[in-house]
């Protein structure tokens, strides 16, 4: 087993030899991913907000219970979903399992815990600046939560990342219901245990420096679009 | 602006959507539930193709132990059941979850070890007193432990010799509970003795000082199987693809294209259907 330094040039030599497998993985990768955090977003973002904003029976519980399923492991969500996917499970009949569909349901389960939790932060945060002058112009309930996320949205930006970073490095939930086939179900991280798993275990590292390159892509890309936004509002 | 630059992210993410639906329109495909070591080889990289070629079929293949195979095909998640466990097998196809098992190759189990060979085993071919000797010694062995074919077959030879092996889970018998691969990664890591398919260990990139300590007794015959999935009991499955996958495997074309795969000069696997 050779250094570091050789690794690294086998991780460069890997992206730049263009090689089309290696693109459809990573662009799998993606693409299970980024639609993973959309979703996650999608329902993480208000729930978090409602949690977070509002007083109810109950919230006290449902912020333990989101806070404590942030920490779901992969494995757990990959053997449930597998169960309700599974041509003997209730959903069976949808033909999902072994798709990146599936792929993208468990990632779902996985990250929007954590988007709901880290909103819900946030926003109570900001909330309690905010009260008197929503009780004052009175907004409603529902113009309440949009206010509160729109002025929010560079503190959700890293919400989202970190539901990004756990949905891109996790393996145990993915090769369950993706089954890691060939040219199907194939992504980073599953390529990175098989290649272990055969034992080259320097390719499955230059692949884990690949892996790393994207997510400091994707997060330097956000941070840019942040950036740019954030000069443009008090240019 | 701020407003473009957020609507274009939610764009991108729309776009993101839309690309994940289905893979594939086109339902050409079978599902075959298989084990690490026909696809660690390689095997499965040599030999897919060329059906696909024939007869426009695509071929998933789920690796993974086969205890799991075995469940996942119980469950209807799979079309074509091809693992190494043959009672297991006869088992799934008794129970009424295949419609019938065919031999398709084989291959044999060795033992590697570490060149320091604390047990004394290098060269042995008798695989029970080897065993007995690793026992003896309390010379470490990395068990798969996770209900594969391999572990089975180990499991077996162990209770030939008379060995409670689990007895001593944690001491010198290490149960890694992972795959082929895994368990080579971490018995060559502490030093320890594993058993291993032949195909496996030929194309595995981690060697490191190993060699094969024992080999070449008949016990450690490692036979592979081939079983369609039974339609009656999972309606989902494809029993004219999958059967058109068996009847190539098992034909000369395909015995013939098993037979060539050779990884440094050597064949891994021995095509034997119908003998």
């Amino acid at each position: 087993m050779d250094g570091f330094g050789a690794i690294l040039a086998d991780a460069i030599g890997l992206i730049l030899s263009g090689d089309p497998d290696l693109a459809e993985i990573i662009g799998l990768s993606l693409r299970v991913t980024l639609s993973a955090v959309a979703l996650a977003c999608a329902i993480g973002l208000p729930l978090g907000a409602v949690v977070g904003a509002f007083r109810f029976p109950g919230r006290t519980v449902l912020t333990v219970v989101l806070n404590a399923l942030m920490g779901l492991p992969p494995v757990v969500v990959g053997l449930m979903v597998y169960l309700m996917l599974s041509a003997s499970g209730p959903l069976g009949v949808l033909g999902l399992l072994y798709t990146p569909t599936a792929m993208i349901i468990a990632q779902t389960i996985l990250v929007t815990p954590i988007v709901a939790a880290l909103t819900k932060q946030v926003v109570e945060d900001m909330h309690a600046e905010y009260a008197e002058q929503f009780v004052s112009l009175g907004v409603g309930p529902a113009g309440r939560v949009m206010a509160l996320l729109w002025d929010a949205r560079y503190s959700l930006l890293t919400v989202a990342l970190a539901g990004f970073g756990r949905a891109v490095a996790e393996v145990g939930a993915v090769i369950i219901v993706g089954g890691n086939i060939n040219h199907v179900t194939r992504v980073m991280t599953t390529t990175i245990a098989l290649e272990t798993s055969k034992g080259n275990l320097q390719l499955a590292l230059a692949l884990g420096v690949v892996l790393l390159s994207i997510a400091l892509t994707v997060n330097a890309a956000v941070m840019a679009l942040r950036a740019s936004a954030v000069r443009a509002a008090y240019a | 602006m701020i407003r473009r630059a957020f609507l274009g992210l939610a764009a991108t993410t729309v776009l993101a959507l839309g690309l994940s639906g289905p893979a594939a329109a086109q339902d050409s495909y079978i599902v075959v539930q298989s084990t690490t070591s026909t696809q660690n080889s390689g095997l499965f990289d040599h030999i897919l193709p060329m059906f696909r070629d024939e007869t426009g079929i695509e071929v998933r293949v789920v690796a993974v132990g086969t205890g799991q195979a075995i469940k996942n095909a119980a469950n209807g998640d799979g079309d074509v059941l091809f693992v190494h466990a043959k009672p297991a097998e006869e088992k799934f196809v008794a129970e009424g979850h295949g419609v019938s098992r065919a031999d398709v190759m084989y291959n044999d189990f060795v033992i590697v070890g570490p060149p320091a060979d604390p047990a004394g085993v290098a060269g042995m071919s008798d695989v029970v007193a080897s065993l007995t000797k690793i026992a003896e010694a309390e010379a470490p062995f990395a068990s798969r432990g996770d209900d594969s074919g391999t572990n089975k077959a180990e499991l077996r030879l162990w209770k030939e010799a008379g060995i409670d092996a689990a007895a001593s889970s944690g001491s010198w018998y290490r149960e890694t509970g992972s795959g082929m691969g895994a368990t080579l990664n971490a018995g060559t890591a502490m030093g320890a003795y594993i058993m291993t398919d032949r195909a496996t260990w030929i194309a595995f990139g981690n060697k490191g000082e190993y060699e094969i300590a024992v080999e070449g007794d008949p016990k450690m015959f490692n036979q592979y199987g081939i079983i369609l999935v039974n339609p009656e009991k999972h309606p989902n499955v494809k029993a004219d693809l999958g059967q058109q996958f068996i009847d190539w495997v098992l034909s000369d074309a395909g015995q013939a294209a098993i037979a060539g795969y050779e990884v440094d000069g050597q064949q891994l696997f021995f095509p034997n259907a119908g003998e």
